[in-house]
């Protein structure tokens, strides 16, 4: 009996080795109840937000002198804002405003501060000088503030408030690239990838970036956070989502005036930003796990 | 080697071949002090041999098989793979030419990117050189697998799932997979466990016999190059102070430096008597090593001269080459290591049991 079982173990063990790599990352992905709480959210976010136009129950722009700051009830269920508009309906078209922000500025980001890390932590010399003199610059001016004239520079709207923001957090992507990538050039396997015959960029590709990978993940999860709060601090000095179309953050901000006597205005989009920035981190610890070969 | 192979073209020439590192800059970037990893060392390889490069860490022998290869650019001198200058090579022509000379790592632990399973890491040579068309990789990696005696099914698995033997040998076939003519062995034992120093030994004799390959095997252990080199390169500070075949450097070791080596090796029978030559000191700095012979602060036998001159590598008819001004002044060697073996029964039967045991 004990033999039998041994075997069977055995097998499927040696069944489990035959998948994929993505499918092995998603098996482990799935074992993880935090981060697939995570991904749920994140996908009701998602959903909810490219199907507004059908599942708001009123106009998010519509005002209404009569509906002024009116409590949650069962016609607008979270409320009404300074202006009658309907809260829900608000919430949830902010969701496409605040989840795009969020993510194609951390996209951005990564596209320009991972390369430019890689390069210069793998080249080195003169070429690397240069980039962290340039990412020392950009670090030392507070976040907000370069965001701020960035988007100033750029011209207010939604899509160069994100670019604004894109360009502020590169120079961490860039900081921490550099650094991850100087600890793995040293390693034996890269020059044993140098001495079976890899050029420069495959290396760069297939054996550097994998393995400096998972802190590149949290640190982008950690990002998106930051950038859904910078987009509601851009709106709010009018350099990100214009009025009046809704985002959590420009919400959030008209609210902090009627705290006291209108709680509701500010709950809802804060609840909003609080599961999605810890949805984000949540599938970001799960899937630095999924990712990593040594976790079972 | 004898005069009548100098004809023949060897695998490969190594000749004055000398690396300084730059140790300190000044404020404005200037070298200021370099370490002389590698000052002047030549050696020929011929195919199907192993030389064994021995010495203390820190003497300059990885930095010869980083050289070799051409990983790191030498500061003077040349090597010839089968006659061609690999310092002329440009970048896309040192790649193709990886296909003739690999690398074994000393740590298995860090030698195999933890991201790829085995198969990628042995496909990935296969592909780059295009030595088999891409239907057959797999097959290929399978074949690998098997001659370095793991299971090809393990293809699948990642590097940490292993042993270190078992990753020492995955090692041994990603170097094998690209059909190389020479294999720089640096250390490939001395992280292992002893019971499994054997095997991977006997593993990487088998390979030289069946293959036809060349080694360079870099070592600070005369007692493990005893087993498996044909010849025998001593370094001390970046320079080679003797060369000869092995059986000749063991029972006839020249330089003081060599001798203290051979004294150096354990024997596993306590009771045996024997001369010890123990050098006194560390090993001085390589940013200032002393002049003439780099030995003499630490010789028993030094006289003025040491100081001064540095002594030539001078080679007698037989090939033992020795660089001492007073090597044939010197007293018979005598018993420094017993003749028999540097192995006792004891220990072949434990070696044996190990043996069993992996199978």
């Amino acid at each position: 009996m004990a033999s039998i079982t041994a075997t069977d173990t055995v097998a499927a063990a040696d069944a489990l080795h035959v998948e994929s790599p993505a499918r092995r990352a998603w098996r482990r992905l799935r074992r993880r109840k935090g981060a697939m709480v995570g991904l749920t959210i994140i996908v009701v976010f998602i959903v909810l937000a490219l199907l507004a136009p059908w599942i708001t129950p009123h106009d998010p722009l519509k005002q209404s002198w009569s509906l002024v700051r009116k409590a949650p009830s069962a016609i607008h269920w979270f409320g009404t804002d300074e202006v009658g508009r309907d809260l829900f309906s608000r919430v949830i078209y902010g969701a496409r405003a605040s989840l795009s922000a969020g993510t194609i500025s951390v996209g951005i980001a990564l596209c320009i501060g991972v390369p430019l890390g890689i390069i210069a932590g793998y080249i080195g010399g003169w070429v690397d000088a240069l980039i962290s003199r340039i990412t020392d610059a950009m670090l030392a001016t507070p976040f907000l503030i370069l965001a701020i004239a960035l988007a100033a520079f750029l011209g207010p709207s939604l899509g160069n408030a994100m670019i604004a923001i894109g360009i502020t957090a590169t120079p961490i992507f860039i900081r921490l690239t550099r650094g991850q990538v100087m600890t793995v050039k040293v390693e034996d396997y890269i020059e044993a990838a140098r001495a079976v015959g890899n050029p420069k960029w495959r290396i760069a590709l297939f054996h550097i970036l994998p393995n400096i990978l998972p802190p590149l993940l949290v640190q982008a999860t950690l990002a998106l956070a930051t950038a859904i709060i910078a987009e509601a601090a851009l709106s709010f000095l009018g350099l990100g989502q214009q009025p009046p179309a809704p985002s959590w953050g420009s919400m959030l901000n008209s609210a902090q005036r009627f705290l006291t006597n209108a709680p509701w205005l500010a709950i809802w989009p804060g609840v909003a930003i609080f599961l999605a920035v810890l949805s984000f981190n949540l599938l970001g610890d799960g899937l630095r796990d999924a990712l990593d070969p040594k976790e079972r | 080697m004898s005069v009548a192979n100098d004809t023949t073209t060897p695998l490969l020439r190594v000749e004055g071949l000398t690396k300084h590192f730059v140790a300190r800059r000044s404020l404005l970037g200037q070298p200021t002090a370099t370490v002389k990893a590698v000052d002047g060392v030549s050696f020929d390889l011929r195919a199907g041999e192993t030389l064994a490069l021995v010495g203390e860490s820190g003497c300059g022998k990885s930095t010869v098989g980083r050289l070799v290869l051409r990983l790191i650019e030498p500061t003077e001198g040349a090597v010839y793979f089968e006659g061609r200058d690999i310092f002329g090579d440009n970048e896309a022509e040192v790649r193709a030419r990886r296909r003739n000379a690999q690398l074994i790592f000393q740590d298995p632990y860090a030698s195999l990117n933890p991201r790829m399973t085995v198969g990628q890491i042995l496909e990935e040579p296969l592909a780059l050189h295009r030595v088999v068309p891409p239907g057959r990789r797999k097959e290929r990696v399978g074949a690998l697998l098997a001659t370095v005696g793991l299971d090809p099914a393990h293809a699948r698995r990642y590097p940490h799932e292993f042993s270190g033997g078992q990753r020492q040998r995955i090692g041994i076939a990603r170097a094998l997979a690209v059909e190389p003519k020479l294999i720089i062995c640096d250390e490939p034992v001395s992280a292992l466990d002893v019971s499994i120093r054997a095997q991977v030994l006997n593993l990487l004799r088998d390979l030289q016999r069946r293959l036809g390959l060349s080694y360079i095997f870099i070592s600070h252990d005369l007692a493990v190059v005893k087993h498996i080199a044909d010849r025998i390169a001593v370094m001390y500070l970046g320079r080679i102070v003797e060369t000869a075949d092995a059986d000749a450097l063991f029972t006839a070791p020249r330089h003081p430096y060599t001798r203290a080596l051979l004294s150096a090796i354990p024997v596993p029978s306590p009771g045996a008597h024997r001369e010890r030559q123990i050098l006194q000191g560390d090993v001085p700095s390589p940013i200032a090593p002393p002049p003439g012979c780099h030995l003499h602060t630490r010789c028993p036998h030094v006289i003025d001269r040491c100081r001064r001159d540095r002594p030539d590598l001078v080679r007698d008819p037989t090939g033992h080459a020795t660089a001492c001004h007073r090597w044939q002044e010197l007293p018979d060697a005598g018993q420094l290591v017993p003749r028999e073996a540097v192995t006792g029964q004891t220990l072949e039967k434990l070696q044996a049991a190990f043996v069993t045991a992996a199978d």
